[in-house]
């Protein structure tokens, strides 16, 4: 059958591609294609998953936006449009500035954004990207929605704070309500830690003891490390005082793989590692999520990750503000984005959308174990007069960000 | 049971025919037996069978792995239920209430339609952007049609001329010409679109919109644009949990019933006004609908309370919900 069914469908297309690479079919009177520029940083060597069974990706969110790329082309060839991409990497403390006029010099009108926060804003600021949008698609930086934001900057990745709230609703959906925190020695820990203080109060939390981490990365392959680590963790986490939960911050993960089932008293271990919020999930695989997980692995020949899905949902954006619109005009598109008509599917169960005050998509999240998804937040009951969907993350009323 | 070919006997001599054939059988003992209705439980691996009088299940039958959408055979012999993990169609022999044969049907079968006048099964397989066409007597693949990205709904005008195939994520409406076997017009409608259904006189089709919690109408006899689309407010309930999913609507083009999915509400909606009348509650994430025999009640899946809710038609009023198996997904009454 399969074989038949190939053939067949090759004979019928007339010798054209099936499946995901669609013939591009336009009509003479075709408009400009909508070139979309990815903007890449290189992974830094010292970054890798703890665990050994997590892959190390050099193609972290770009291989997302091209699948959007495609599932738009997919649509746009019915509708006389073309979306066309082009990628650039930088090295870790690479010229940002010049990665962005190379896009430009291709022609790329619209910017989708893999890099850390600090190189978001240098972006932002820098004169070549004239009055280009960009898509920030991988940090989580609560300080770009807020007092950094930038009228032509969008989110398509959640904030620290969206993540800590979807995990501090879930906590309370369990009553699982006193805990204890231990956060890593980086930067982005101790902005984590304090996003999860915020999170804990607001949810009526509370955090009974904290302890730093404050050794550096171990080697990630020593021989018989877990004899260490076994009579380690115990000691390091045995002061802290009665708890329901273990909450661990170590955003770069170098630590965190090593607490759950190591700990003092035996408790639940959740926050970046063991139960963890997250906008996207290998086992991720209802309302139709499965479709795009097959999508994706039979693309790229890996596993879809969350930065992925994050430039996936950028390039989605724009393919359906463009479809909707019938326009390739930047101003058409952005206002179609940021008004209520737009929905865009994310295969996570409710429509996703632009808040207008700070360019964050609202979504669901997921808060997944490492091998299935426990529930997706917002939980039931934490009500929102506008969408259950702002209870995650700033709202409104306290953004901080001013267009 | 050989087929009538298309073009050579006037729908009114099939009809005829039809009318004699289902005759024949009623004179088997049986015609003695109340309706049944056949649900599809997607994370169960089985079709219950439930007595149209007692309003009971009884009979659960094993079938491949995760059923979805069900369709009878035109001869009414057998019951097509599309198994998306074992990429198959089986097929139930209705008096044995057994699968007899099983149809591979290519990548992830999800929803399936049946030819009024050939043996034609389309099928919409999600993972490749296509439809198949299997013909299920030779039991061969008589081609495949492209179309956008995750065909889901599928729905086939009364006079088998027209197929419509929903793509969840181009959100278009394809609408395949059945005689020259492809998609002739491409019309955008709201997000994540599952469901097609053409009113009884084939004048227009239903489109529904899961994430957008609408209904379009289109056009089928000139433009084949959408001409109207219909919203859902369901007070009291947030706006994104209102989901368009199955529809149903009666013969005499009164009634249109909308799944309304995690909002927990079918929608009767005026078929020719397009007024939304009322919303009735129903178990947890309604899923698909069908009318019974002589449309006295409508019969819904509830997908996280694992029941099946009985509405009468004419008082609009639930009146029981029937426990089957886990995820009811489609839900099918035998003509």
């Amino acid at each position: 059958m399969r074989t038949l069914s190939r053939s067949l469908c090759w004979l019928a297309m007339g010798g054209l591609a099936c499946g995901l690479a669609w013939p591009t079919l336009l009509p003479a009177d075709t408009p400009a294609p909508i070139v979309v520029g990815y903007l890449g940083m290189e992974r830094p060597d010292d970054r890798e998953p703890l665990s050994v069974l997590d892959p190390v990706l050099d193609d972290d969110g770009l291989q997302g936006a091209r699948l959007g790329i495609s599932d738009n082309n997919a649509s746009a060839q019915f509708l006389g449009q073309e979306f066309v991409l082009h990628e650039v990497e930088v090295a870790e403390d690479g010229d940002v500035g010049e990665a962005l006029e190379r896009l430009v010099e291709q022609g790329a009108e619209w910017i989708v954004s893999g890099l850390p926060g600090e190189a978001v804003s240098e972006l932002m600021a820098h004169p070549a990207r004239g009055d280009r949008v960009v898509f920030n698609a991988a940090s989580p930086d609560d300080e770009l929605r807020g007092e950094a934001c930038h009228p032509e900057l969008y989110h398509t990745t959640p904030s620290r704070r969206m993540l800590a709230d979807a995990l501090a609703q879930f906590l309370g959906y369990k009553k699982w309500d006193r805990w204890a925190l231990v956060y890593g020695n980086t930067e982005e820990d101790r902005i984590l830690a304090e996003v999860l203080r915020g999170a804990a109060e607001r949810y009526g939390h509370r955090i009974v003891g904290e302890e730093m981490w404050p050794h550096d990365p171990l080697a990630r392959r020593a021989e018989g490390g877990f004899h260490a680590i076994q009579r380690e963790i115990p000691v390091f986490v045995q002061e802290l005082p009665e708890h329901d939960v273990l909450v661990i911050a170590d955003e770069t993960d170098y630590f965190g793989e090593y607490f759950p089932y190591q700990t003092w008293a035996p408790r639940p271990v959740v926050g970046t590692q063991g139960l963890i919020a997250t906008p996207w999930h290998r086992a991720h695989e209802s309302w139709g999520a499965v479709q795009l997980q097959r999508r994706f692995e039979e693309f790229a020949e890996r596993r879809m990750t969350p930065r992925d899905f994050g430039a996936w949902l950028a390039v989605r954006s724009l393919g359906e503000a463009a479809a909707r619109t019938g326009s390739v005009e930047r101003q058409t598109i952005l206002d179609y984005l940021l008004s209520e008509e737009f929905e865009l599917a994310g295969y996570l169960g409710l429509p996703v959308s632009y808040r207008t005050w700070n360019h964050q998509l609202r979504q669901p999240i997921l808060i997944t174990g490492p091998r299935m998804v426990a529930s997706v937040s917002p939980q039931e009951g934490y009500l929102h007069p506008r969408s259950p969907l702002d209870s995650l993350g700033a709202d409104e009323g306290e953004s901080t960000c001013r267009f | 049971m050989p087929f009538l070919s298309r073009g050579s006997v006037s729908p009114a001599i099939k009809h005829a025919v039809c009318a004699l054939a289902l005759g024949s059988l009623l004179m088997l003992p049986l015609a003695a037996q109340a309706e049944r209705i056949f649900v599809s439980n997607e994370k169960d691996n089985t079709v219950s069978v439930i007595d149209g009088e007692s309003l009971e299940v009884v009979e659960t039958i094993r079938v491949g792995r995760r059923p979805r959408a069900m369709a009878f055979s035109s001869d009414g012999s057998e019951l097509f239920v599309a198994v998306g993990d074992d990429e198959a169609i089986d097929m139930i022999d209705l008096e044995s209430l057994q699968v007899v044969r099983s149809q591979s049907a290519g990548d992830d079968p999800e929803v399936i339609r049946v030819d009024p006048n050939r043996p034609h099964v389309y099928i919409s397989n999600e993972d490749d952007n296509i439809v198949s066409v299997i013909d299920y007597e030779r039991r061969t693949l008589v081609t495949e049609i492209p179309v956008g990205v995750e065909p889901e709904g599928l729905g086939i005008s009364p006079d088998g001329r027209w197929l419509i195939s929903t793509s969840e994520t181009s959100n278009m409406a394809h609408i395949i010409d059945l005689e020259a076997m492809e998609a002739v017009h491409h019309r955008l409608v709201g997000a994540r679109p599952r469901h097609a259904e053409f009113t009884h006189d084939g004048r227009k089709a239903w489109v529904s919109s899961e994430i957008a919690g609408v209904v379009s109408i289109l056009d089928m006899e000139e433009s084949f644009d959408v001409e109207h689309v219909i919203r859902f407010d369901v007070p009291g309930v947030p706006r994104e949990t209102v989901q368009a999913v199955g529809v149903a609507l009666t013969s005499d083009g009164r009634y249109a019933f909308v799944a309304l999915g995690p909002s927990n509400r079918v929608a009767v909606v005026d078929q020719q006004s397009y007024e939304v009348l009322d919303y009735l509650l129903v178990g947890q994430r309604v899923w698909h609908l069908a009318l019974n025999g002589d449309e006295s009640r409508l019969y819904t899946t509830n997908g996280v309370s694992g029941d099946v809710t009985v509405i009468e038609v004419d008082d609009l009023r639930a009146v029981k919900s029937i426990p089957v198996g886990r995820f009811p997904w489609g839900v099918i009454v035998e003509p």
